[in-house]
């Protein structure tokens, strides 16, 4: 019952003049982003001004931005069909059920609701659910809904509630754009000066203009002649008017020299020539100026122009003008990348203000920091593998080799101080020498700071748009997320782009995505959806590699027998063993002695009682003893073993 | 040459009327001048021999007034058509906007309206000027002559018009075709003149 939309009527076959701008801005932006701007966008004007083709045109937009969105257009009077229709056939809920489905709801002549109770009260339930559900509502009408008879005082406020825009007349450089339009979708060609004597017309609206543009087509195919601008005021019946009020000087001449005589039709003939010869210049920048005042761009410098008597160089004018337009598009396009809503601001749109516009690029450049990469502390070489972690450093090689096709996301779960975070961060350091490479590393909790600073100094486009550039994404500790609502959100849309891009996905967690609580369902199955590789306790071979990496790092010469020693007791974590180690290595400095198996011996079963003569609130390696006396775990200790303390960092949350 | 001045806010158009001998160039000038109201038109200047022929050159201006704010004069030249005055001839182009080619329909006269064509062609280029690129209109005079003394316009045009320039069919002496001949010139003349001040 509704009527397709017409494709001939998009916003690229409307042209937009002074009249009718603000109409086509709402109109954008409504087909941009449905039901979140104008909610009802109320359009009216009179007869033939392109309510319709306005309507279809956000039909179009927001059909071309959003595929899936369900569109329907429709006359009030197919509405009130409709209407009729389903209440005869009994299936009057069935048409409501209909109509609250639709994601854009586009009415046309909404005027006819004039005596028409039931509708009204229809129409207001509708645009009611509608609202409701952030579906989006436009209409057209030839007058604003106070002046519509007989409506309903509820149906006025509603519709009145969202934006209510007018379409005027177009003035007469919009005219000639359209005839100039519409003269090309025909194959017609006219002389110069035929379409601009018809725009002079006076013309109530633009379905005229089409008239008089349609007569023109048929007198040309018909004669097999071309018209001139004479011509075409005879066509027209235009030359009575022209006497009742004579536009040019010329032509006031050519009054006076004594009308019907052969050198006053000269003149007359010769006035138009040369009117379109020396104010052709005036066209131009004309032209011009609608042309980029349509785009939404401040054209002072242009309309300057137009107040001087010559024409100087005007088309040098034009070009440089153009030239700076270019320039504020590449800005914007570049800004918008790095922050969105910096995009937005009118410095983009005003050559005038081109330097301030670079300033302004300039700084958002600078503010596009990349996001957090990975610590350099933490190479992939230094990462000691054994039978327990096998698993996951050929995983995590994998996702190297080809980053984002392989394992796409990587999740690497363990328990705390098995190394996850020393992966992790190692993977991103290695995907970080790729040419360009955006590497995102951090731990969860710093992105949920992130965000939260963002919406705070409302920078959200700017935080999103810093994660979207990144070629990875690496987060530490996913758990956090837990009942953290928006940063989940977040992160599903951006884990969702990213993973559409190929890009590599990285997360650590201390169990398997599953176990975990307080994820939403749809982030949980999408960790589960890559490789999620576990680390295992330390074996015996990661224990002696990192002791003797510790041990050479601190420089001293480690003794056989200590590591042996060392990786030979029990120990669930590698962070246990590097805890472990330092106290003996504590124990030796207190000493001043050797590091010795024996001396670990010593320390690690419990033989000294050294440690406890410390005083209170020493900091030193091994145990703290606190100010307030208690001791802490030795998992929470700053150590000033300061290359040590780095790799603590996610303990101290 | 400025067409168009900008800062007095004047154009002039220099159009020359050229052709053979007797073709009717002064005639086209003699019935402009009648028809223009005093006020508009200066003195027309006309050396003729003895036997009316034209010695050295018409000139008429014509005033046409403020069009657009802009004072705009037209200045009509006619050259002698006979042969020998070649160096006249050159002179009166010089600096032409325009040129009408007025020609004889007389069938007997093709040639020397071919000759007079070739001679324009080689005067222009003698000011360094293209016959193709300058604004130029073909009148075929006479055309009130009895039928099997003339040719019609499409034959002359086959024989005379190898550029597809605008020709208009007149009778100079009782007017007809002469102000539908400067019309289709002027028109000509500022489309230039549009397209100079574009470039």
């Amino acid at each position: 019952m509704t009527s397709a939309l017409n494709p001939k009527y998009s916003f690229d076959t409307f042209v937009v003049g002074a009249a009718n701008r603000l109409a086509v801005t709402a109109g954008h932006t409504v087909a941009e982003s449905p039901g979140a701007a104008y909610n009802p966008l109320f359009i009216y004007s009179g007869s033939g001004l392109g309510k319709t083709h306005l309507l279809m045109a956000v039909g179009h937009a927001a059909k071309k931005a959003a595929p899936k969105l369900n569109i329907e257009y429709l006359t009030l009077d197919e509405y009130v069909e409709a209407f009729h229709a389903s209440v005869a056939a009994g299936q009057g809920d069935a048409f409501r059920r209909r109509f609250q489905n639709v994601d854009v709801l586009l009415v046309d002549d909404v005027q006819f609701l004039t005596n028409r109770k039931e509708m009204q009260s229809e129409l207001l339930r509708l645009t009611e659910a509608l609202q409701a559900a952030g579906r989006q509502i436009v209409l057209t009408s030839d007058r604003p809904p106070p002046d519509i008879a007989d409506l309903d005082e509820r149906l006025i406020s509603r519709l009145s509630g969202g934006l209510v825009v007018d379409m005027g007349t177009p003035d007469y450089e919009t005219r000639v754009a359209i005839l100039r339009r519409k003269a090309e979708e025909r194959g017609a060609r006219f002389e110069p000066g035929v379409l601009e004597t018809v725009a002079q017309a006076e013309v109530a609206n633009v379905r005229e203009l089409m008239g008089a543009l349609n007569r023109l087509v048929a007198f040309q195919a018909v004669n097999d002649t071309s018209i001139n601008a004479e011509t075409v005021k005879q066509i027209l019946g235009l030359a009575a008017r022209e006497g009742e009020a004579p536009p040019g000087d010329g032509r006031a001449a050519a009054a006076k020299s004594g009308g019907g005589d052969e050198f006053g039709e000269f003149l007359a003939d010769v006035a138009v020539t040369v009117g379109k010869a020396v104010e052709a210049w005036r066209a131009r920048v004309g032209e011009a100026v609608l042309r980029w005042e349509g785009e939404g761009y401040r054209t002072h410098r242009l309309e300057a122009l137009l107040q001087r008597d010559a024409p100087g160089a005007v088309d040098e004018a034009i070009t440089a003008f153009a030239g700076d337009v270019e320039r504020l598009k590449a800005l914007e396009a570049e800004v918008a990348e790095l922050d969105p809503q910096a995009a937005g601001q009118s410095v983009f749109r005003d050559p005038e203000r081109l330097s301030e516009a670079e300033e302004a690029a300039a700084k958002v450049r600078e503010g596009g920091a990349p996001p957090p990469g990975p610590s350099a502390a933490f190479p992939l070489a230094a990462f000691a593998v054994g039978p327990s972690n096998q698993v996951a450093v050929s995983a995590a090689r994998a996702a190297l080799e080809r980053p984002g096709k392989k394992y796409n996301p990587l999740v690497l779960v363990g328990k705390s101080g098995l190394g996850k975070t020393h992966l992790l961060n190692a993977i991103g350091l290695e995907l970080a020498r790729g040419k360009r490479a955006v590497v995102a590393c951090l731990s969860t909790q710093a992105f949920i700071d992130e965000l939260i600073s963002a919406i705070d100094g409302n920078r959200v486009d700017w935080w999103q748009a810093r994660y979207r550039r990144a070629t990875a994404l690496l987060l530490d500790d996913i758990h956090l997320l837990a009942g953290k609502e928006r940063t989940q959100e977040e992160l599903f849309n951006l884990f969702n782009l990213l993973q559409d891009k190929d890009r590599q996905l990285v997360f650590t967690a201390p169990a398997h995505p599953n176990t975990l609580t307080g994820l939403e369902e749809r982030i949980v199955s999408r960790l589960e959806g890559g490789l999620v590789a576990e680390l295992k306790e330390p074996d015996r071979d990661v224990k002696r590699a990192v002791l003797e990496r510790l041990l050479t790092q601190q420089g001293a010469n480690p003794e056989a027998a200590l590591i042996d020693y060392l990786s030979d007791r029990p120990t669930d974590s590698v962070r246990s063993l590097v805890g472990m180690l330092q106290r003996v290595v504590g124990a030796a400095a207190a000493q001043d002695g050797p590091l010795s198996a024996g001396l670990a011996r010593e320390v690690l079963e419990g033989q000294s009682a050294r440690d406890t003569r410390r005083s209170s609130g020493f900091r030193t390696s091994g145990l703290v003893v606190s100010s307030l006396g208690g001791i802490k775990s030795r998992e929470k200790v700053v150590w000033d073993w300061a290359d040590v303390a780095d790799r603590m960092i996610e303990e101290f949350r | 040459m400025s067409l168009v001045n900008f800062t007095t806010r004047e154009i002039t158009c220099k159009i020359v009327y050229y052709g053979p001998g007797r073709s009717g160039k002064t005639t086209n000038l003699h019935y402009i001048y009648g028809r223009v109201p005093d006020s508009r038109r200066g003195r027309m200047v006309s050396l003729a021999t003895q036997t009316d022929r034209t010695l050295f050159f018409d000139f008429l201006p014509i005033d046409l007034g403020q069009i657009s704010g802009f004072s705009t004069r037209f200045q009509l030249y006619t050259v002698p058509g006979q042969v020998y005055y070649n160096a006249t001839r050159r002179l009166v182009l010089q600096g032409a906007d325009g040129v009408v080619f007025v020609g004889d329909s007389q069938a007997r006269q093709l040639d020397e309206n071919l000759e007079s064509l070739q001679n324009l062609q080689s005067n222009l280029l003698e000011h360094g000027v293209d016959i193709r690129t300058i604004p130029l209109v073909l009148q075929y005079n006479k055309q009130d002559l009895p039928r099997e003394l003339i040719l019609s316009p499409a034959d002359l045009d086959d024989a005379l018009n190898f550029r597809s320039v605008p020709s208009f069919s007149a009778d100079a002496l009782h007017g007809k075709g002469v102000f539908e001949t400067l019309k289709g010139i002027s028109e000509l003349v500022l489309k230039k003149l549009a397209a100079g001040t574009a470039a």
